[in-house]
């Protein structure tokens, strides 16, 4: 299985790991609720089909990605940088900004 | 006797070699098989059954070999299960027969045979479950050891295994008339091919044609013009045993499998690694047999198998042919050995004469259709058959039997096209009811499909297919050339294979129901199926598990489609109903050596050494793995002569042994003349605290932290606070998971207003720096923050010991060491003669110390400097061993106890954590469970016994017990402190502080140890911090 890296093209999947569930919601550290750390943590959907993920280019650029992967068949939807789609994210949720 | 023929076949006659088997000496020639050789030779029987020991034979020419299995060579180049049709000979090659003894031909444990009601299948599952279960006990090793394959070398292999990746815009697999067409169209494409086949020659059926014929004027026009496109490359003894996803595909290349040894630098086998746009799988077909009673008999072979080792081979593998066919591919064969000058009848099962039985007849075959050979007889080797009046409807014999004397019997029962390969990544096979075999499924995104392994069974219609193949996978693949036409001689072999299916062959009254076998290799036979289908094990998967069909080497290469039309037809279903087997790689056996390749020993883990490695050797240091490190242990002293410890065998000279300065010492030459690790930490940990020593610390993971926004970063990072952090003091943290669980802990430096210096625990530096990573990446994008690991570009040496100080004022004149100008926890610049240092006062080992850190290719100079400046104030080296006691002695904890399962309160560093911010871990931290009591909490035990050891990993129970479950904790460091004159340890009690002063027990089961413990504080020695000051 190959992933293409934004920054370093296509490239074997060994030069990854693999860290889950991108669709989460991480809360903002001011976020005191037990319950919402509870379910970033430990609550994860086991999704058969198109699935966004978190992999780590370990041993090339050092970047986090968002992959989507179709897990029933490993064909690869698209990857974006972690780093663009948070700032995407606290675009349009200006609370995650800050602590 | 010789079953070889003057003349013919494609072996090299100038070229003959000697061989043995199970002892014996043979003769053959280049390009002989072991099977062929064998047969050649006279030797029928090659081993015994996996279960009831059996006589068995060969019954094929290729991969899908189920009992000519044989274990070739001895010492660490044994290969065990080779299929003696893939083992090609050499001269003085070394083969043995397996699961016989004392030998095939006379095995003891045939009695086996005797047992088989009981063999049958469930049986494991049925005997030694339930109330039975004891006795497995006592069977399981007498079991074992009668059934099953080879045995597996157990000295190490001492030849080299590689692996490489390859690209390719077209893969083609299999170098038969489909193959070869489909490279020579990509390759003529312009694509960039290759083209694997994994027998050592190129031609896949058409090598079993006549030599010099028809076919192999077509195939070697083609191999000579791929040989001559340079974009082509062609690999032999090749097989691409596995599909992947992205058109990735292994193979496996056997370079050296054929030669005694490999040649100098050559590796044995290759694992290749290949990236390919497209593929075409031209993997072929496999002829079926017919199960009939006794069909397991040395001299029962598959038609196409007689004729591969009559025609590659000039061996005639019998005299008086019989040939059982249900199709016509068989009369091709027949003639073959009757113009090889053998008596041939072939029992047709089909009651009625085509065109090409009717032509077999006119060249002198005998042919009789409608019948079915019902068993076969001879003991052990074939001696005759007894054939039926068959019903092609019912699979039943009439009534009646006559028998006929034959040395050799040639079944066809059709063709399998090999869809192994095809199957792994995409849909399941479909049965295709008009020619009576699994297909390949639709093609997924980048495979093609082409030749037999499509149902096209006439060379003419492979090539063709295989041609248009090839050409449309490299134009997907992107090539832009034209590959024009190919002509297709029509005198080529082959035509629609029609088959009238036999699944099964019940016999006549009068004859016995004997075993007619489906897998032979495992020995699972139609009975064995009707007692699947009796107890209810019906759908595919749980047929082959519950009567091992198709395990092994088998992988149901002539197995998996008769036991399934058999349970079909039991069930009363079509045979696509009992279910489809899915496959997965590997296709054949692929050697473990092939697919570790060259990471094995150091390489498939790397060794890691510090900057002063070298020095340190030069030391007579002692190191020790730590993870990929390799860290001083201890330094061993001479012992002195006089005072000597140790008596020194007189038959060793020793006094005269220079000692390597590139690896490790000897252990036996350290406790004959040197100190052992136990004097040597003992002696080093009090002089730690008497004078002054030094260890390497540059294994601490290093991440330099940088940006305006650093502060508030670690601020989120760390439990405590870092906003009041001044440039030039360092400040001890711990950091938590999201979970709340303590993941690290280490001190971290401002060096300058924007500028940290994170340092980790030697264990958790990799995953702290992933962690760091993925906290800017995802979380907090907006932190104007980068982090770089720089562990391996600083140096690192801790000096500790009262004497620190002076030593390091001496050398490093720059920097005023003063209490009042350079603090606890403050961090200087400066400089050792013109080496540029960084010092900071931090103290792991409870004295005044200092950590002084440097670039690393500067840190020999370092270590001459601090030894030169050392000689004054008595400086010793010290290794981890030391380093630990001093550690443990303060009750600082380290990797024993930052094990990812322990909480702040469980480490007793709660009050460490801020009340004023949030930072990572913060919520869950606070859940009840977390900071519960009930929790093992940090303590230090001791040893009532001043002469006893704790061991660690010691589980902690209640003094005179009851010892129950998990007890009360657990032991997690351990050291002898000489400052306490006892063993001391670092572990985990419930109750915690609370249990000061309590006597408990420490225990370790595996070996009977029992040691009374007092539970203390952890803070051993010099519980109020005084020493460090200085």
């Amino acid at each position: 299985m190959q992933l293409n890296c934004p920054h370093c093209g296509p490239r074997d999947s060994a030069e990854f790991s693999y860290y889950g569930d991108a669709a989460r919601q991480r809360p903002p550290l001011s976020d005191t609720d037990v319950e919402h750390w509870h379910a970033y943590v430990h609550e994860r959907d086991n999704r058969k089909g198109p699935h966004k993920e978190f992999w780590h280019h370990i041993h090339g650029c050092r970047q986090w990605l968002v992959v989507e992967r179709n897990t029933a068949t490993h064909e690869m939807l698209g990857v974006d940088m972690a780093r663009d789609v948070a700032m995407a994210r606290m675009g349009s949720d200006p609370t995650l900004k800050g602590v | 006797m010789t079953s070889r023929l003057s003349s013919g076949g494609r072996i090299d006659r100038s070229q003959p070699l000697t061989f043995t088997f199970d002892g014996r000496g043979y003769a053959g020639f280049a390009g002989d098989t072991l099977a062929s050789a064998l047969l050649a030779n006279g030797v029928k029987l090659v081993g015994r059954s996996f279960k009831y020991h059996r006589p068995r034979g060969i019954v094929t020419a290729g991969v899908e070999e189920p009992t000519g299995l044989v274990t070739l060579r001895s010492g660490g180049r044994r290969e065990p299960n080779v299929p003696a049709p893939m083992a090609e000979l050499y001269d003085g090659l070394d083969a043995r027969s397996q699961n016989a003894w004392p030998s095939p031909a006379f095995d003891l444990l045939a009695l086996n045979g005797l047992f088989k009601p009981f063999l049958a299948a469930g049986f494991y599952y049925k005997t030694f479950m339930g109330p039975f279960q004891k006795s497995w006990m006592w069977y399981e090793p007498i079991i074992r050891r009668a059934a099953g394959l080879g045995v597996a070398a157990s000295e190490r292999d001492p030849d080299r295994y590689e692996k490489v990746n390859l690209f390719a815009d077209v893969l083609v697999v299999g170098g038969g008339p489909a193959g070869l067409a489909a490279a020579l169209a990509a390759g003529r494409a312009g694509a960039r091919v290759l083209l694997a086949e994994q027998m050592p020659a190129l031609g896949g059926a058409l090598l079993n044609e006549p030599a010099n014929g028809a076919a192999d004027g077509w195939s070697k026009g083609i191999v000579s013009e791929l040989r001559s496109l340079p974009n082509v490359t062609i690999l032999t003894r090749t097989t691409v045993f596995g599909a992947y996803d992205g058109g990735t595909f292994g193979l496996v290349e056997r370079v050296a499998d054929h030669k005694a040894e490999p040649d100098p630098g050559e590796p044995r086998q290759r694992y290749i690694v290949l990236r390919a746009r497209q593929a075409v799988i031209a993997a072929g077909a496999i002829e079926r047999p017919i199960p009939f009673g006794n069909n397991d008999r040395p001299g029962v072979m598959l038609a196409s198998a007689a004729r591969a080792y009559l025609n590659r081979f000039a061996v005639l593998a019998g005299r008086n042919i019989v040939v059982f066919t249900n199709n016509d591919s068989a009369y091709a064969a027949a003639a073959d050995f009757k113009a090889a000058g053998a008596a041939v009848t072939v029992i047709d099962a089909r009651p009625a004469l085509g065109s090409v039985g009717a032509q077999a007849l006119n060249s002198d075959i005998k042919v009789i259709p409608g019948h079915a050979i019902a068993e076969t007889y001879g003991s052990p080797l074939l001696q005759g058959v007894a054939i039926s009046p068959f019903d092609l409807a019912t699979g039943q014999c009439d009534n009646g039997f006559r028998r006929l004397a034959a040395d050799l019997v040639c079944v066809s029962g059709g063709y399998d096209p090999q869809v192994h390969l095809s199957t792994q990544r995409g849909p399941k096979a479909i049965w295709d009811a008009a020619r009576a075999c699994f297909l390949p499924g639709p093609a997924p995104d980048i495979q093609l499909h082409a030749g037999a392994m499509t149902g096209r069974f006439a060379t003419a219609d492979c090539i063709r297919d295989g041609y248009a193949a090839g050409a449309a996978a490299a134009h997907k693949a992107g090539a832009t050339g034209k590959p024009g036409d190919l002509r297709v001689p029509e005198t080529l072999p082959g035509g629609d294979a029609v088959v009238a299916v036999v699944w099964d062959v019940i016999p006549p009254k009068g004859l016995r129901d004997q075993k007619r076998f489906i897998d032979l290799q495992n020995d699972v036979s139609a009975s064995d199926i009707k007692l699947a289908h009796l107890e209810g094990y019906v759908s595919v998967e749980h047929l082959k598990r519950y009567t091992t069909l198709g395990m092994a080497t088998e992988q149901g290469k002539l197995s998996n489609v008769i036991a399934l039309a058999q349970m079909a037809k039991l069930r009363g279903i079509e045979i696509p109903q009992v279910g489809t087997t899915g496959f997965r790689a590997p296709y054949t056996s692929v050697s473990l050596g092939a697919l570790a390749g060259h990471e094995t020993d150091e390489h498939l883990r790397p060794v890691r050494r510090t900057p002063f490695h070298r020095w340190n050797e030069r030391q007579d240091c002692v190191f020790i793995d730590a993870g990929l490190w390799k860290r001083p242990w201890y330094y061993p002293r001479a012992v002195d002569e006089k005072k000597r410890e140790i008596v020194t065998s007189p038959n060793r000279q020793i006094g005269n042994e220079t000692v390597s300065s590139t690896t490790s010492r000897p252990h036996d030459l350290t406790t004959a003349r040197f100190e052992d690790v136990n004097a040597a930490y003992r002696r080093e940990t009090r002089q730690v605290r008497e004078t002054v020593g030094m260890v390497d610390v540059s294994t601490l993971g290093k991440i330099d932290v940088q940006g305006p926004d650093a502060a508030e970063f670690l601020n989120r990072v760390y439990v405590n606070g870092w906003k009041s952090l001044e440039v030039g003091k360092a400040r001890y943290g711990l950091m938590l998971r999201d979970d709340g669980f303590v993941l690290d802990d280490g001190t971290t430096s401002r060096l300058a207003e924007h500028h940290y210096f994170l340092t980790t625990t030697t264990a958790e530096a990799a995953k702290v720096m992933a962690h760091l990573e993925w906290l800017l990446q995802t979380a907090w994008p907006d932190l104007r923050v980068h982090v770089t690991s720089v562990t391996d570009q600083w140096a690192g040496m801790a000096v500790a010991g009262p004497n620190a100080k002076k030593l390091l004022a001496d050398a490093v004149k720059d920097v005023d060491f003063s209490n009042q100008a350079f603090p606890y926890m403050g961090v200087r610049q400066g400089h050792m003669g013109d080496l540029a240092v960084r010092v900071h006062r931090v103290s792991f080992s409870g004295e005044l110390a200092y950590e002084v850190f440097c670039p690393s290719g500067y840190g020999e100079a370092l270590c001459d400097f601090l030894m030169e400046f050392g000689k004054r104030h008595a400086l010793i080296l010290y290794g981890v061993e030391a380093l630990g006691a001093l550690r443990i002695e303060k009750g600082h904890i380290a990797g024993g106890e930052i094990d990812g399962r322990h909480s702040l309160e469980d480490l007793r560093m709660e009050q460490m954590a801020s009340k004023l911010k949030p930072y990572v871990g913060s919520v869950l931290r606070n859940r009840p469970e977390m900071q519960g009591n009930d929790r093992p909490r940090l303590v230090g035990l001791k040893a009532k016994d001043a002469s006893q050891r704790i061991r660690p990993g010691m589980i902690l129970q209640p003094h005179n017990g009851p010892y129950k479950g998990h007890g009360l904790g657990h032991v997690s460091s351990t050291t002898y402190s000489p400052a306490l004159g006892h063993s001391i340890a670092l572990g985990f009690v419930i109750g915690g502080a609370t249990m000061e002063g309590r006597v408990i027990d420490a225990v370790y089961p595996l070996k009977g140890d029992i040691v009374v413990v007092e539970v203390v504080s952890p803070h051993m020695f010099d519980a109020k911090g005084e020493r460090l000051h200085g």
